[in-house]
This record gives C-alpha cells, sequence and structure tokens, in this order.
C-alpha cells in the first residue's frame, strides 16, 4: 500500500482516455442517436398523418354509402309512385275501355233488337195479311186492309 | 491452494495485496534474500516490504498494465461501435454501446447544467473503465497470479481498483479538473471568495476557509478512497474464501460474487455520478 508514481500514470492514462473518448467516441454515437431520434419521430409522425388520412377516407367512404343508400332509396320511391301510377293508369284505362266497349256493346244490341223488331214487325204484318187473306179469302181489298196492318203492326 | 509453496495463511494473504513494484533501491540495502544492494542502488522489482523503501519514484506494473490495457479496451470497443454508428437499425454492439452512452448521457443531463463538451465523455469513460477494473475481481483470485508466478512474476494484482494509486490518480485528476473549472468559469476571485466569505460572513474568514478547504480536499480523497475500500475490501474476502477447502469455496465465493456484481456497477456508478456532481458545483456559482 505504497503511494507511488503509479499516481501519476495513472492519471496520464485517465486524461488519454477521456480525451480520446471525447474526440473519437462520444460526438459519432450521440450524432447516431440524435439522428434516430429525429427518424423515429419523422416515422411516429407520418405514422399519425396516415391514420388521421385513413379516418378522413373512412368517413368519406360512409358519407358516399350512405349518399348511394339515400339516392336508392330515393329511387326506389320514384319506381314505386310510377307503378302505381301505371298501375292507375292503366285501371282507369281499362275502366273506360271497358265502359266504351259496353256502350258500343249495348248500341249494337239495341240495333240488333231494332233490326229483329223491325224483322219481326214486316214479317207479322205479311203473316196478318196472310192470315186475314185466308180468313177472308176473296173480296178484301188487299190494299186498304194492308195499310190497315201496317197501322196495327207499327203500334206493336 | 494456502498451502502451496510452504505459504503461511498470512503471506498468502499478503502475497495476494501486493503490487508487482519497480523501483530504485537504495546502497546497501538488504534485500529479501540477503543480499545487498551494491554502490549507486539498483533498479528492480520490488519483493516483500521493498516497496516501502522504494519511495514515490516506484511504479506498480501491473497496476498500470492491467488499467492501460482495460482503458485502451474500453476505447477500442466503443471505438468500433462508434465507427460503425448509423442511425438506421444498429447492431447488436452499437446498441450496447449506445445504452451505457444514453445512460451516462441523461445522468449527465440531469445533474449538470453547464455546457462542457468534456463532462459526459469524461463520465463514460470513469464508468466504462472502473466498472471494467472493477470487474477484473470476478475472476477467481489465483488463476492470473498463479500463472504468472508460473512465468517467473513474483507478484500479481490484476485488480487495478484495489490499488489506492489508481483510485487516487482517477480521484486527483477529477480534483485538478474540478480546480480548473472553478477557476477558468468562474475566475479566481469568484472561486476564492467562495473558500473564504461562506458560510459565516467576511468577518470569519479563518474559520470559513477552513471550513471550505476541507470540505474541498474531502472531494477527491473520499472519491478516491470509497471505490478503494470497497474494492480493497470485497478483494480481501474473495482472498479469505480463498482460504477454504476447494470443494467448499463455490458455498461462499459465488454468493459473494453475484453480490459483487451489484458492487462493481455501483461502485462505478457512484464514482461516475460523484464526479458530474463536483464538475456542476465547480461550474455554478452558490
Amino acid at each position: 500500500m505504497n503511494i507511488n508514481a503509479t499516481i501519476i500514470g495513472q492519471a496520464i492514462a485517465f486524461f488519454f482516455f477521456a480525451w480520446f473518448c471525447m474526440k473519437y467516441v462520444w460526438p459519432p454515437v450521440t450524432t447516431a442517436l440524435r439522428e434516430r431520434q429525429k427518424k423515429i419521430a419523422e416515422g411516429l409522425d407520418a405514422a399519425e398523418r396516415a391514420s388521421r388520412d385513413l379516418e378522413l377516407a373512412k368517413e368519406k367512404a360512409t358519407q358516399a354509402l350512405r349518399e348511394g343508400k339515400e339516392q336508392a332509396a330515393g329511387i326506389i320511391d320514384q319506381a314505386n309512385k310510377r307503378a302505381s301510377q301505371i298501375v292507375d293508369e292503366a285501371k282507369e284505362q281499362a275502366i273506360t275501355e271497358g265502359e266504351r266497349l259496353k256502350v258500343a256493346a249495348q248500341a249494337e244490341i239495341d240495333q240488333e233488337v231494332n233490326r229483329a223488331k223491325e224483322a219481326l214487325r214486316s214479317q207479322v204484318a205479311a203473316l196478318a195479311i196472310a192470315g186475314a187473306e185466308k180468313i177472308l179469302s176473296k173480296s178484301v181489298d188487299s190494299k186498304a186492309q194492308a195499310e190497315l196492318v201496317d197501322k196495327l203492326a207499327a203500334e206493336l | 491452494m494456502a498451502a502451496e509453496g510452504g505459504l503461511t495463511t498470512s503471506g498468502y494473504i499478503i502475497h495476494h495485496l501486493t503490487n508487482l513494484t519497480y523501483g530504485h533501491l537504495p546502497e546497501g540495502f538488504t534485500r529479501y534474500n540477503g543480499e545487498v544492494v551494491g554502490e549507486g542502488g539498483t533498479w528492480t522489482i520490488a519483493h516483500g516490504t521493498e516497496a516501502s523503501t522504494m519511495g514515490f519514484w516506484a511504479i506498480n506494473l501491473d497496476t498500470m498494465l492491467f488499467s492501460v490495457g482495460l482503458g485502451l479496451f474500453f476505447i477500442w470497443l466503443f471505438k468500433k461501435a462508434a465507427d460503425k454508428a448509423v442511425a438506421g437499425v444498429p447492431g447488436a454492439l452499437q446498441n450496447f454501446v449506445e445504452s451505457i452512452v444514453e445512460f451516462v448521457d441523461e445522468n449527465v443531463k440531469s445533474s449538470f447544467h453547464a455546457r462542457n463538451q468534456f463532462v459526459a465523455p469524461l463520465a463514460l469513460t470513469i464508468f466504462v473503465w472502473v466498472f471494467l477494473m472493477n470487474l477484473m475481481d470476478l475472476i477467481p483470485v489465483d488463476w492470473v497470479p498463479y500463472l504468472a508466478q508460473q512465468m517467473g512474476v513474483p507478484y500479481l494484482k490484476i485488480v487495478p481498483s484495489t490499488d489506492v494509486n489508481a483510485t487516487m490518480g482517477m480521484s486527483l485528476s477529477v480534483f485538478a479538473l474540478i480546480l480548473y473549472y472553478s477557476i477558468s468559469v468562474k475566475g479566481i476571485g469568484e472561486f476564492v471568495g467562495e473558500l473564504t466569505l461562506q458560510p459565516l460572513g467576511k468577518w470569519l474568514i479563518p474559520f470559513n476557509f477552513f471550513l471550505e478547504f476541507v470540505n474541498l480536499l474531502a472531494k477527491p480523497v473520499s472519491l478516491g478512497l470509497r471505490l478503494f475500500g470497497n474494492m480493497y475490501a470485497g478483494e480481501m474476502i474473495f482472498i479469505l474464501i480463498a482460504l477454504l477447502p476447494f470443494w467448499a469455496q463455490w458455498v461462499l465465493s459465488v454468493p459473494w460474487a453475484i453480490f459483487h456484481i451489484l458492487i462493481i456497477t455501483l461502485q462505478a456508478f457512484i464514482f461516475m455520478v460523484l464526479t458530474i456532481v463536483y464538475l456542476s458545483m465547480a461550474h455554478e456559482s452558490h
């Protein structure tokens, strides 16, 4: 346990190592550390930005979806409305058409009836005349009697 | 091991605690083997208690060899990492070095607020170097000295921090830095003022000076002796454990070694932190 010149040697070595460390070891390591810190910070920033962008895009997408849905619902509504309108129109048309057909048929029927009546009347007249002729055999002025019979027939 | 070479127990302990000292023996000195040193003295390696006769101008070869060797290992390793330091993904060595550098940097930043480019690398050097020197303590106490003895080297103490010269060499260097920065940052006037005008004002200058001077001197002494004392005591316990029969040593040496891992790290850390604090005080006006 003697104090000797080792103390000086140790001090010299100590200063040398500390100086060397300051000159050649400390700066590159701390520079690398600082740069990495900056890089990581930038990376984190970028990630945050990206996640914000993603959020925004998601929002946009949901909005677009909502709009699309709304539009589709509108279109369907319109289509439904149009469909019922068309059905209504068709119904109306059918009704009027039916009405028209019915009227036409009625008219035709009436016409037919009249025509039949006419035919029947003339036939009845002829039959009556023929009957009367037979009954009265001769002597009857067929002309005057025909007029009478016609009048009769018209009253039928 | 204790019985080997005809050594007594105390002889064994003393042998393990003796440095390999090279120095000058004066004329007429009777050496350990009975020889008398001839005219003009002689430069030689000390045996036994001869080192105390050699005075100040002797050097502990083992301390210098291991401390400088470990220091070179430290700057080699860290320089290697620093040369390849990249901002991208770090390798294993760079990771290791960076974590130490950051640890030291944080400690410096938390207690040292002045601008000084030298303090952080200094703290790093102290931490790693002292740690490495302390780490030598974990090498089983007999291995290296025994090998050296086989090669004809009489003494070899492989833990530089168990040599008071090594620890005081460092703490006195720190002391020199304290004085240098105190004077260069605050100016000689303010430094002397701090030493003499507080805590009790200008009417009690001698008393103030005595108080502050003791305070100032206590810094390097406590710094150096704390490390030395801890490591010396630890080494002593390892040596005492080594005196046990070889089959029983592990019962004590393993727990002590594990505990010692904590001590060597802690002592390196304390040395570093106190250096930072002292230098910080040297930079700041009170």
